[in-house]
């Protein structure tokens, strides 16, 4: 499995994220789109620190295994902080349906000119 | 021989008095306001010491007297220096300044003692007397330029000393703003002289260096006479403007309001003759333009027989000799015009002298009665002999009565004039005869209607006296009668020392011509006779109307009513000026032309700017639609295209 194979899946996988994000209209699936493209984020993250090493690198078993798990904690950061922001997004989502009977993000539109 | 740091200690000594009595004596310690009246005297006596040092230095060793330019600042390709300049001219302006300066401020200690701004006073007299000396020492045309502003600055605060008289403030005002018209042509003059910076730097000279430009106009061809001729009128605008020829005499008049000593010295003997003394300055130049030359004379002698014709007739003792000033200022300018450098200068030096006496005279005369005007005035001739006797040596020096110095100068003009071929110079002869004969009848009509016949009354007959005067008839103290008397002295003798006719042993014959290195004019019976044939039927007039009574001047008055009317009222110019010039040109047009530049760009240009950021913002508002998936879709858009642009349009 190559680097660029990786990519392309992570790739794909944020475009399909972003277009649920712009194109749905319940808040619910724009949160669930959202998770998608954390997730992209977070596979293209550990794809690097799995192939790629900074150029002029000492590329030894240990250094690799010492000096480029940044990508992976980034990842385990970005899981835990997803968790958080979804708890945060449901509760205000919860909010605006019992103030106004809806879920959809298209009648969120009270901060317009 | 005096060295570079003795030359510019003339200038700093009054320059320190300046500043100790305007900003340690005035602020801090009013109470003893009466040192600054010493202070002020004993630095310019200082100056006038040094003065007499360079004066003897150039006279030994002309051209050993010269320093070398000190760099101030460089733009680009201009150079601007800061250059002390000692030449015989520089050396006689600077005797002149600081001689007569110092007469006044001795006088100004007894005139102007118990006035409640007698410290302000001698800080202005003495930040004159440092910016005319600072004038005549420049060596570089812009450093001139910035003395010439600072002469005028102090005319201006001079003039309007007295600023709580509505009459002096607005008197301060004209002078300042009518030198500052002639003022613009000479600034013009010195861009001018940038604009032919290469001209000028292919021969290694500096435009702005006047040792240079007298230099580059002595090459045939570097300069052409067109440049040459629009340089000598730019500088002569200058000139007519700080010495009140026509058309810009209406200010010189009204500068009596300030005090006289301050007339004596500013609007008589030095400052008003700064013009002068730039034309002189920028002799080499002229010579070389024939339309500047003409224009030189025939505006000074029309100035000259112009501005005595209005002295006949004024009431004012002050307002005669002030136009008396403006006649002998064109005097000066006519003589430079037909070529005579050496007579200008002669009588330049002269006049100075008995014109400050006759101011200083006057300011005697009303510290007795208490106003200016003559037709209040009489029979003072008993009660203050030694300001009649030094008025009457100043009246018949101005006259140009043999043997006293008014006549040696004057005759040189004449003489001058007479031999001149040219039309011009024929022309501007017989104007300065007729101001001669002028003269001296405005001279003796003054002095009789002051001192002859009986007191009527002074300050508590005139209804215009604004009740500062009090008449109390007796001389004037002797602080003031003895510059009278230093002053009339050198009226007498100083015309035939300094110019003498023959070898008189201790002084060479010619002295100042040849000092100011210029071919003496012998002394002809012919021209002396002319000018003495004009004066004393002037003088013999003067008699016959004001104390024979033979010939009342109400009748005459009366006879010639139209010329009376419009001789008093100054050829109507100061209405014209007012009317046609402020109101309807000024006013109607350039005002309402800038008023409508203010409204329509000005104004305009920044609403637009309101009008556009106001009305932009009410078509982007429709942007917010609140939809915070079409902001995300923007954003997305413009991520992408940033992306496209860096892969693809690198």
């Amino acid at each position: 499995m190559s680097l660029e194979s990786v990519l392309i899946v992570g790739a794909a996988i944020f475009a399909i994220g972003l277009y649920g994000v712009l194109s749905k209209r319940s808040a619910i699936t724009v949160l669930m789109s959202l998770e998608l493209m954390f997730n992209a984020v977070n596979i293209t993250a550990v794809a690097f620190s799995r192939y790629a090493a900074p150029s002029g690198m000492d590329t030894g078993a240990d250094a690799l295994a010492r000096l480029l798990l940044t990508g992976q904690v980034f990842a385990i950061f970005i899981i835990t902080v997803a968790a958080a922001e979804v708890a945060l997004g449901v509760a205000i989502v919860i909010a605006i349906y019992r103030s106004r009977q809806t879920a959809f993000v298209t009648d969120a539109n009270q901060m317009r000119h | 021989m005096i060295t570079e740091v003795g030359v510019w200690l003339i200038f700093l000594l009054p320059m320190g008095s300046f500043v100790l009595t305007g900003l340690v004596i005035r602020p801090l310690m009013n109470r003893y306001s009466s040192v600054a009246g010493h202070l002020t005297a004993l630095a310019i006596a200082g100056s006038f010491g040094l003065s007499l040092w360079a004066l003897i230095s150039v006279a030994n060793d002309s051209e050993a007297v010269t320093f070398s330019p000190h760099s101030w600042l460089e733009v680009g390709r201009v150079v601007v220096n800061v250059t002390a300049l000692v030449d015989p001219l520089t050396a006689i302006m600077l005797v002149v300044v600081t001689g007569v300066s110092l007469m006044v401020q001795i006088y100004s200690i007894g005139y102007m003692r118990g006035d409640p701004g007698y410290a302000r006073y001698f800080a202005y007299m003495s930040l004159f007397t440092a910016s005319m000396v600072g004038l005549v020492i420049s060596g570089n045309v812009v450093q001139l330029y910035v003395f010439w502003e600072l002469v005028g600055l102090c005319s201006y605060l001079l003039i309007g000393f007295w600023y709580h008289k509505p009459a002096a403030a607005a008197a301060a005002k004209k002078a300042f703003i009518i030198t500052r018209i002639g003022d613009f042509g000479l600034l013009l003059a010195i861009l001018y002289l940038l604009f032919n910076v290469d001209a000028f730097a292919s021969q290694g000279l500096n435009p702005l260096e006047i040792s240079d430009i007298h230099k580059a106009v002595a090459i045939p061809g570097l300069l052409a006479t067109s440049v040459v001729t629009w340089l000598a009128v730019g500088i002569f605008t200058g000139a007519v403007g700080k010495s009140g020829q026509f058309p810009l005499h209406t200010w010189l008049p009204d500068a009596m309001e300030g005090p006289t000593p301050v007339s004596a010295l500013i609007h008589a003997a030095t400052m008003v003759t700064a013009g002068v003394f730039l034309v002189a300055r920028f002799f080499p130049l002229f010579q070389q333009s024939e339309v500047a030359m003409n224009l030189v004379a025939i505006v000074g002698g029309f100035t000259a027989i112009f501005a005595a014709s209005m002295g006949l007739v004024m009431n004012d003792i002050k307002r005669v000799l002030a136009y008396s000033t403006v006649s002998q200022l064109g005097y000066m300018m006519l003589a430079l015009g037909v070529g005579a450098y050496g007579p200008a200068i002669f009588h330049l030096f002269t006049h100075a002298f008995f014109k400050a006496l006759l101011f200083l005279g006057a300011g005697s005369v009303s510290h007795a009665s208490g106003t200016f005007d003559m037709r209040f005035m009489g029979g003072l001739r008993a009660s203050m002999p030694w300001t009649y006797g030094t008025f009457l040596v100043g009246s018949l020096s101005l006259a140009g009565i043999f043997p006293l110095a008014g006549f040696w100068s004057k005759d040189e003009i004449l003489a001058s004039a007479s031999v001149s071929s040219s039309a011009v110079g024929q022309l501007v002869f017989w104007l300065a005869v007729i101001a001669v004969f002028m003269t001296a009848f405005y001279m003796f009509r003054a002095l009789f209607m002051t001192f002859e016949g009986r007191f009527k009354g002074g300050a508590e007959a005139d209804p215009a006296a604004d009740g500062r005067g009090q008449v109390h008839l007796a001389e004037s103290p002797a602080v003031m009668t003895l510059p009278l008397v230093a002053l009339g002295i050198a009226s007498v003798v100083i015309g035939f020392l300094s110019n003498a006719i023959m070898d008189v042993g201790l002084v060479p014959e010619h002295w100042l011509s040849h000092f100011l290195d210029v071919e003496a004019n012998s002394f002809s019976l012919a021209i002396a006779g002319v000018s003495t044939v004009a004066a004393v039927p002037g003088i013999a007039l003067a008699y016959v109307m004001y104390v024979s009574k033979l010939l009342p001047p109400a009748r005459i008055s009366k006879r010639m009513r139209l010329a009376h009317v419009l001789l008093s009222r100054k050829y109507y110019f100061d209405e014209i000026y007012e009317t046609a010039l402020t109101k309807r040109v000024f006013y109607g047009v350039a005002a309402q032309a800038l008023d409508w530049a203010d409204k329509a760009i000005v104004d305009g240009s920044v609403r637009a700017i309101g009008y556009f950021g106001r009305n932009v913002g009410r078509a982007m508002a429709h942007a917010q639609s609140g939809q915070l998936q079409g902001y995300g879709i923007v954003i997305g858009i413009g991520v992408i295209a940033i992306f496209a642009v860096m892969l693809f349009l690198r």
